[in-house]
């Protein structure tokens, strides 16, 4: 399945979830409140279309981030950036101290950053049990053949990866439908089995992509439970797209604004909250009496 | 069995004996994590001393109340036993109450312990805590979300195990203490107290006697021949006295084994795996399954749909005589053989019906069609009758009489009588011991010569010597013109309907009839889909005026019925509106078993019922809705009134 060339990562987690057990590799660990991910510089354009301009701004470990802006902001370029997706043109990101040039999805993956996506890109004609357990594909370390004939240490492994995978299916409550196929799944379930997917990484920063995106009140309340916990029972760094205000003010530690792909705030969400490029990026200018 | 029965004269004693005579059989099962983990009887004697054993160290004792709040979950049955063991006595709490509800029950019966499932529960016990002085520990199943809690009070219940575990291995005095303590128990003992949701008023706490539960549970374990071998399914409350009596006490009198589904959620997919071989459920499920069946045939192919339709003529012709032992022409047993190896086998599975050997409904009348249908395909689905006074079971129906309306024979040792009035009253093995702290209204059910008053209206149906229930007695009225008014029956006959999920007629000392009716949104969801109906939201699918048409078909069609009898051919529907909201228990508006509190319904509408009785079209109604959190929100409403046609009776002389 995977080259061997990255270890397999022993999840140290036991039933109390409590945090990382083994350090993934690349990197160094990193203390909580220590910046995980630092943004320098970094720009980013389509051609002529600058999605972002020399947008800078750290994550620390343990925190849940906000980005936040209008639409076009350059908010989900941003994320892509930070994952892997496009490589900036000027700029770098450093993650756990060290510097990551031109970093592919896969290898931010396996240095523990996972991701959603707003509109949830998941393996529709898979069960959600399956979806999630190929959220640990990395973590398997056993190959092609020892997987299809099932033997000895591939079972056991299977079963450690799948208990993993029940732990998570129990925290996100969606026992119910592990067997359904995720394609009938209603858009607030799908969202639901997406992050676990996620999880099942067992990331270091997660990336959360317009979560509430299409829910009403009652489904953002539940999603918002879900990202707390995660944050709580994981330890889990969490940088999130979002409009809903609400939300934002409700579960950040800091927000980043952009607008127009520049960064014009970064703080806490009441110092955001005041600020006045930020009102009027949102509201438009004043008008001149 | 039944003499070893009376010599273990409490539950603690009946877990030795089964320890003992069934050893390794599976005693619980739980499905944890995506599997189905069990214990044997032997397990769970062990593990029940040792939680016992714990709890002792963390200081209960007998005389003590330890409250148990959450699902069904193998812990907290053992919290009920580990309890008794020590002399303590549990009192159950529904898992879904709210936290005044909750305060109530524990201060009444002054909790000093608490087992509960999750962080939920242990949340809103923190929340109540300052109206809970005697309240000291609180012990809590799932660890998930608890790590961080202060655990001076709190503590894990497989850490109490644990604990218990360890000093009995080290201390055998401790052990030696616990047995004499078990020996100790007595049959007059108080074993449970089950607070029963009053219809009216306030809750009010059900003492039951250890000796009483294990005769009633014998008697009923021999009417049914259940034995060590039979598997159920526990998903209803707990609290709920039917639960307490069917998968905890009948367990541990015949040693049969009991599955706690995963969640309330997949309760019905695991029903499928375990394959229970007896099964209770309200009428209300027995609907949902139906419909749900239905709903998934109309998207079945035309082949495997006439083929269905055909086949259920089938069962509806010969099914329920085939079931009864009746005669039945060869070619008929034929086609039904055909019939089950195709579709009613086949549909039993899916149901997770196919071993099940006995079958009971109770709470609430059950549609005739309904439970034709199920006996019809070889379910043998039977009508039971009880309240929590009676630890249950006062009447049943024997294999071989089973009829729709009726709820059967008295049970085995239940003495029945019916009062002048047409009270039901009894003296039964379960009866209970008393209210808890409320020696005045305990002395208000019972008569002068002992019998417990049901508070139901009832007769003895001359023809199969059935019990008949007619109403609560309370509710039995009459209009203004003097004709016999029963709410109930009324309302019965209106919940049929799969398109009705309630119903609450009024009509008590007015000139007729009018109801108000809460549509059961699976049903008429499923519906508007096929017909094309956009709605955004239960209240506009409730207003909608395609909806009212097919309600007010149903309306008619029940007046039809009404004028059939001559008791009630006078009590017709005349007008009807659609409530805009479900009766909720959290509301208060119903009980936590789902039944109608009528005076607190009557108040609360009563812009309604003006409107009905004083000509209106519309009416407006502002109410409070109540999460299940206990916030509060203001749901307003313009709600819509339809005529309904009745059938014309001959005016007769006004009743004296």
């Amino acid at each position: 399945m995977n080259s061997g060339r990255y270890s397999l990562r022993s999840s140290g987690r036991n039933d109390d979830g409590e945090g990382h057990g083994a350090t993934r590799p690349g990197g160094r660990d990193i203390a909580a409140g220590d910046v995980l991910l630092a943004v320098e510089d970094v720009s980013l354009a389509f051609g002529g279309v600058k999605a972002v301009t020399g947008v800078s701004f750290d994550i620390r470990k343990g925190e849940i981030r906000a980005i936040i802006g209008p639409n076009g902001a350059g908010k989900t370029s941003m994320l892509n950036v930070i994952n892997g997706f496009y490589q900036p043109q000027r700029g770098r990101i450093t993650f756990r101290g060290r510097p990551r040039p031109h970093m592919r999805p896969y290898e931010a993956a396996l240095g523990g950053i996972a991701r959603t996506f707003q509109n949830v890109a998941l393996f529709k004609g898979m069960t959600a049990l399956d979806n999630i357990m190929a959220g640990r594909t990395l973590m398997m370390r056993r190959g092609l053949l020892w997987q299809l004939l099932r033997l000895g240490p591939a079972l056991t492994e299977e079963t450690h990866h799948r208990h993993r995978v029940e732990e998570i299916i129990d925290f996100l409550k969606i026992q119910h439908i592990r067997k359904v196929q995720v394609g009938k799944l209603p858009y607030g379930l799908q969202k639901r089995v997406e992050l676990g997917r996620a999880l099942a990484m067992e990331p270091d920063l997660l990336l959360l992509d317009e979560p509430m995106a299409g829910m009403n009140l009652e489904e953002k309340e539940e999603m918002s439970r879900f990202i707390l916990d995660v944050n709580n029972h994981y330890g889990t760094t969490i940088a999130l797209i979002e409009h809903d205000m609400g939300v934002v003010m409700d579960l950040s530690d800091r927000v980043v604004v952009l607008d127009h792909g520049i960064k014009i705030a970064d703080g806490t969400p009441a110092e955001v909250q005041g600020n006045q490029a930020v009102i009027e990026a949102y509201l438009g200018p004043e008008p001149s009496r | 069995m039944a003499t070893d029965a009376a010599r273990a004269d409490t539950f603690p004693k009946l877990l030795i004996r089964n320890a003992r005579r069934y050893a390794g059989r599976p005693a619980y099962r739980h499905k944890d994590l995506g599997i189905w983990q069990v214990w044997t009887w032997e397990e769970v004697l062990e593990e029940v001393r040792a939680y016992a054993a714990g709890l002792a160290r963390l200081g209960l004792k007998r005389g003590d109340t330890m409250a148990i709040v959450g699902s069904n979950r193998p812990k907290l049955y053992w919290s009920v036993t580990a309890a008794q063991m020590v002399g303590a006595v549990p009192v159950p709490v529904y898992a879904d109450a709210g936290p005044d509800e909750v305060a109530f029950v524990l201060a009444h019966s002054d909790a000093r312990f608490a087992a509960v499932e999750d962080q939920e529960q242990v949340d809103k016990l923190l929340s109540i805590a300052e109206r809970l002085p005697k309240l000291e520990r609180i012990v809590y199943d799932e660890r998930r979300g608890l790590r961080d809690y202060d655990h001076g009070r709190l503590r894990a219940i497989a850490d109490v195990i644990a604990d218990g575990r360890g000093a009995l291995a080290e201390e055998p005095a401790l052990g030696q203490g616990l047995d004499r303590e078990i020996d100790a128990g007595r049959g007059s003992d108080r074993s449970i107290i089950l607070y029963t949701s009053g219809t009216t008023g306030q809750s009010k706490g059900v003492v039951l006697s250890a000796i009483g539960c294990i005769n009633a549970a014998s008697d009923t374990v021999a009417f049914d021949q259940l034995t060590a071998g039979d598997e159920a399914l526990a998903y209803l409350p707990l609290a709920w006295v039917g639960d307490h009596y069917l998968n905890y006490a009948q367990a541990l009198v015949a040693g049969f084994c009991i599955a706690c589904p995963e969640s309330a959620d997949t309760a019905m997919q695991d029903m499928r795996e375990i394959g229970p071989t007896f099964f209770f459920a309200p009428p209300r499920v027995f609907e949902q399954m139906l419909t749900g069946l239905m709903i998934r045939m109309e998207d079945a192919g035309p082949l495997k749909r006439r083929l269905f339709h055909a086949f259920l003529g089938v069962a509806r012709r010969y099914g329920e005589k085939i079931l009864n032992g009746e005669r039945v022409p060869i070619a008929g047993r034929m086609l039904y053989a055909l019939g089950e190896f195709l579709i009613y086998g086949p549909l039993k599975n899916v149901l997770g019906l196919s071993r099940v050997r006995t079958a009971y409904t109770a709470g609430e009348a059950i549609g005739p069609d309904l439970f034709s249908f199920y006996r019809s395909i070889g379910l043998n689905l039977k009508q039971l009758y009880g309240q929590t006074e009676a630890f249950l079971y006062l009447t049943a129906q024997p294999d071989g009489k089973i009829y729709a309306d009726t709820v059967g024979a008295a049970m085995t040792n239940v003495d029945l009588r019916i009062a002048e009035n047409g009270e039901i009253l009894f003296k039964s093995p379960g009866m209970f011991v008393g209210y808890l702290k409320d020696e005045a209204r305990t002395a208000e059910v019972m008569t002068a010569d002992g019998y417990v008053k049901t508070g139901d209206a009832g007769f003895i149906d001359p023809k199969t010597g059935h019990l008949k229930i007619i109403d609560r007695a309370k509710d039995v009225g009459r209009l203004n013109d003097g004709s016999l008014f029963s709410p109930k029956y009324i309302e019965n006959k209106l919940k049929y309907y799969p398109n009705i999920r309630e119903a609450v007629v009024h009509g008590d000392a007015h000139d007729f009839v009018c109801a108000m009716l809460n549509i059961d949104l699976g049903a008429v969801g499923s519906w508007a889909e096929r017909n094309n109906i956009v709605y955004g939201s239960y209240q506009e699918l409730a207003g909608h005026p395609l909806v009212y048409d097919m309600l007010a078909r149903h309306v008619e069609e029940v007046n039809r019925s009404l004028a059939e009898e001559e008791a009630m051919a006078r009590a017709q529907i005349r007008r009807f509106l659609i409530l805009h909201k479900e009766l909720d228990a959290d509301d208060g508006e119903v009980t936590r078993t789902q039944k109608v509190r009528r005076g607190f319904v009557a108040e609360r509408y009563a812009p309604f019922i003006k409107a009905l009785y004083d000509g209106s079209r519309e009416a407006d109604i502002s109410t409070d809705v109540t999460f299940e959190d206990g916030r509060k929100v203001t749901l307003s409403a313009r709600v819509k009134i339809r005529d309904v046609e009745t059938v014309p009776v001959p005016v007769l002389e006004k009743v004296a």
